[in-house]
């Protein structure tokens, strides 16, 4: 159980506190609400681009990082499909460090012309680090638009090709900016070493006085129901045969999300799991084989990637996948399997709410969800799924309609 | 109106408390050594079970890794799958990862099922049969991801450059190949798993929310292991460190960027110079404020990322920097490390900028100083590097109180380029 508190400022900044005086240590953690999905799809890759100009300096404050190290503190920041979130962690005697930070770029930036130019680069050297200089590194850059029609899922937070960053603005930055980086758009977590009204007092005192902003309501083209199987055969100088399957799965607030993670664990999640023991161990048809989802707020998708045996073929490979996906369909699964999924989903949970930065995390996430209290009810939402909805849910999603195929080819082997 | 250009007065780190909280210790009926932690804030138990298996001790190349990855595949009683089934029904993990010293098993459970979970961590240890065929689908499935890593160009420079270091035959040189694993026996693993657990030395590290009958539990299961109480002997590795320096190297000719590895020989943690060094790397590329940083990233927009480290090898270290630059600057991305060490030579570093490392150094030191993982983890270190419980307040006393001149000496007599190992894999 994870106590909080929860208050709001006039100018609409929701503000949550964390209490917990065992640490010496105070996380500030500030989420925007606004992420890739947000971007104009001939800018794509804006919101992550914008994340790395948040430490270019802001309006009365040259540097970001340079204080906060002073202060004995340590901080980093990530941008998803769904949101950007920034946190810091310091001790708990230099907070008002981390409020006088957070607040100036919340405030307004600097807007620099420099910090623009430079981040451009380096935001490209990482598109190329993750996304081209690796192996399979585009895998996903295409599944996304294969499996999404409408809906800006459709590219990644790093954005859809490196020319969008290349050719970013300052006046875009500077709109982006003033369009979403308003108080009223914006969760502010505070845990740690310090107390409700500790919180209370610094908030109104450097967040009081910022002005809210018309934040644009989200207009998002729900993705419409995908009618037949869609396929993609890409031919690269890998050295493996890759094959990538992906089905559509219900959002984050709907009872069918918890049904899916249980499925991935039934299915991927280690050494005991379906996939694994019968593709990779028992019939030797992959080399390895992961099932996953990313956790997206509106509907995602569920994958499963494997690398194939040299001399398998992608119709075998394809065929001995859905060959374990029907058995899910056809045979219920028995109370002990489900209960190993949901003692996982117990475990996991306890791990990441150990450090005081994922409690700050997730506070503000399942606030962003529409309530921080949601993050207590999570254990029971897993222990409430029956051995039908898996069987129901595995019926529904792994529908070949609802799929999408990229096959990965060898130019070396072909 | 307050005055937002005005920082807020803070508190130097230097001037905190710093304390480690102390171990808990006891010993086995057969003379293990166990060393704990307990904490009772989450309901969560870290169970670290560290043997002298790394491939410090292996005959054949690959013999520890394998050892050590296949010990959880097979029992006399049960089979890969059942031994994951047992464990993975609890919610717990039981991972596997061998160095060059040391191999270790780790057990990540829910406090509440401790006691379910020891004796088939025991079985494991005591009983495991390395099955034929599960050697088969390893030396099978490793190759292929050995295919894949060949191919980016990260992989391949850590390999490299350890290799110019100290040579392909030492422990922390040598690399592994697809005829390696071609040559692996059942009968290898079988030897070197007798020679090193079940006749092996072990240390037990514990942390988290322990039951209240761990120590008895612990003794009652592993107390009966037939492990030695003497470390293996470890033969000597001279270093055999390449002659020349330059190296570059190209695996993809239409590769868009190139792994930069730079490295030097650093003594390890028992020289007085290492803690000092620890200083003067995090100046130079040890955290995001570090001067590598601010020139090649944030000034230059060459690289996502530099860093520089000093390896964590218990024997002898290498001083190390690190980037993934764009293809065409990577030689300018190597003159611009050069630079930076030649400023760190020729000009003592400015007071407060010393300052911020110092409390940056510090700050994140307290933060580790509160779980109970990051507690034992300090803890392990010191013990598997033979170091005195007084290395904790040394380390402290040299962060709070080294200064400029001395820093200055360091990079004279460590950050010499002519010193430096370079490598550019495309």
């Amino acid at each position: 159980m994870i106590e909080f508190n929860r208050f709001e400022l006039d100018n609409g900044l929701k503000v949550i506190v964390h209490e917990d005086a065992s640490t010496p240590m105070v996380v500030v953690n500030v989420m925007y609400n606004v992420g890739a999905k947000d971007e104009d799809p001939e800018k794509t890759g804006f919101a992550h681009l914008f994340e790395h100009l948040m430490f270019g300096g802001s309006i009365n404050i040259e540097s970001y990082d340079e204080p906060l190290q002073m202060a004995g503190g340590e901080n980093n920041a990530y941008t998803t499909n769904d949101l950007t979130n920034y946190y810091c962690q310091l001790p708990a005697e230099n907070i008002e460090t981390a409020f006088w930070l957070e607040s100036d770029r919340m405030l307004s930036l600097a807007f620099s012309k420099k910090s623009l130019e430079v981040q451009r680069k380096v935001v490209c050297e990482e598109f190329k680090e993750h996304y081209i200089n690796k192996p399979y590194g585009d895998i996903w850059l295409k599944m996304r638009s294969l499996a999404y029609s409408r809906h800006p899922y459709r590219w990644m937070t790093i954005g859809k090709e490196l020319s969008h960053i290349e050719n970013a603005k300052l006046s875009d930055v500077k709109s982006f900016f003033y369009k979403y980086y308003r108080p009223n758009n914006a969760i502010l977590v505070v845990a740690g070493n310090t107390t409700t009204a500790q919180v209370k007092h610094l908030a109104e005192k450097w967040f009081g006085d910022i002005a809210p902003g018309e934040i644009p309501l989200r207009n998002i083209e729900a993705e419409p129901e995908q009618k037949e199987k869609r396929q993609l055969q890409i031919e690269a100088g890998v050295p493996l045969d890759a094959i990538l399957k992906a089905w559509h799965m219900p959002n984050r607030m709907h009872k069918g999300y918890y049904v899916c993670d249980l499925i991935t664990d039934i299915l991927g999640g280690g050494g005991s799991s379906r996939l694994y023991q019968k593709l990779v161990k028992e019939k030797k048809l992959f080399s390895s084989i992961d099932c996953y989802h990313f956790g997206t707020i509106d509907p995602g998708l569920l994958a499963i990637d494997g690398k194939l045996i040299r001399g398998v073929s992608f119709t075998e490979a394809e065929a001995e996948i859905d060959a374990v996906l029907n058995e899910l369909i056809e045979t219920k699964i028995t109370e002990a399997e489900l209960q190993k999924v949901k003692n996982r989903s117990e475990s996991t949970i306890a791990f990441e709410d150990m450090s005081i930065i994922n409690r700050a995390n997730s506070l503000a996430y399942y606030e962003l969800l529409g309530d921080a209290g949601l993050m207590n009810g999570e254990l029971k939402r897993y222990e409430e799924v029956t051995v039908e909805e898996i069987q129901r849910y595995a019926a529904d999603v792994f529908r070949e309609t609802n799929s999408n195929l990229i096959q990965y080819c060898s130019k070396n082997q072909l | 109106m307050i005055n937002r250009k005005l920082a807020p007065p803070i508190q130097d780190a230097v001037n905190f408390k710093y304390d480690l909280k102390p171990l808990h210790s006891f010993r086995l009926d057969n003379g293990i050594d166990v060393h704990c932690i307990h904490s009772d804030a989450q309901e969560v138990v870290a169970l670290d079970i560290v043997f002298y298996a790394g491939n410090w001790y292996e005959e054949k190349n690959l013999q520890a890794a394998a050892t050590n990855f296949l010990i959880k595949n097979g029992t006399s009683q049960k089979s890969a799958y059942v031994i994951n089934e047992d464990i993975e029904f609890y919610g717990a993990y039981l991972n596997r990862a061998c160095y060059s010293e040391t191999a270790t098993i780790t057990l990540h459970c829910l406090s509440k099922y401790l006691n379910d979970l020891l004796p088939i961590v025991h079985e494991v240890i005591a009983d495991a049969i390395y099955p034929e065929e599960e050697l088969e689908i390893y030396k099978r499935n490793q190759r292929q991801r050995l295919k894949v890593n060949l191919q980016k160009c990260d992989f391949v420079g850590n390999r490299r450059i350890d290799e110019y270091l100290y040579g392909a035959e030492h422990p922390y040189g040598k690399s592994s190949s697809f005829e390696d694993y071609e040559q692996l026996s059942r009968e290898d693993l079988l030897a070197f798993y007798r020679n090193y657990y079940l006749n092996g030395h072990c240390i037990i590290f514990a942390a988290g929310k322990l039951p209240a009958d761990f120590e008895f539990n612990l003794n009652k299961v592993f107390g009966q292991l037939s492990v030695s109480t003497q470390r293996p002997l470890q033969k000597e590795f001279p270093l055999n460190a390449a002659e020349q320096k330059k190296h570059r190297i190209i695996i993809d000719d239409n590769g868009v960027q190139g792994a930069v590895r730079l490295a030097t020989h650093f003594p390890n943690r028992h020289h007085p110079d290492f803690v000092p060094a620890q200083v003067l790397n995090t100046l130079f590329g040890g955290f995001f404020g570090s001067r590598l940083m601010a020139n090649i990233r944030e000034e230059k927009g060459y690289t996502y990322g530099i860093h520089s480290f000093i390896q964590n090898h218990i024997h002898q270290c290498g001083w190390m920097i690190s980037t993934e630059a764009g293809r065409d600057v990577c030689e300018a991305t190597i003159q611009e490390v050069y630079k930076e060490m030649e400023l760190l030579r020729n000009t003592a570093v400015a007071k407060e900028e010393l300052q911020l490392v110092k409390n940056f150094m510090l700050g994140s030191i307290l933060g580790d100083l509160d779980g109970p993982f990051q507690i034992i983890g300090r803890w392990k270190n010191y013990i598997l590097n033979d170091l005195k419980e007084d290395y904790f307040h040394k380390t402290i006393h040299t962060i709070k109180n080294i200064g400029p001149d001395e820093l200055q000496q360091l990079a004279q007599r460590y950050l010499r380029p002519e010193d430096f190992y370079e490598l550019i894999v495309v």
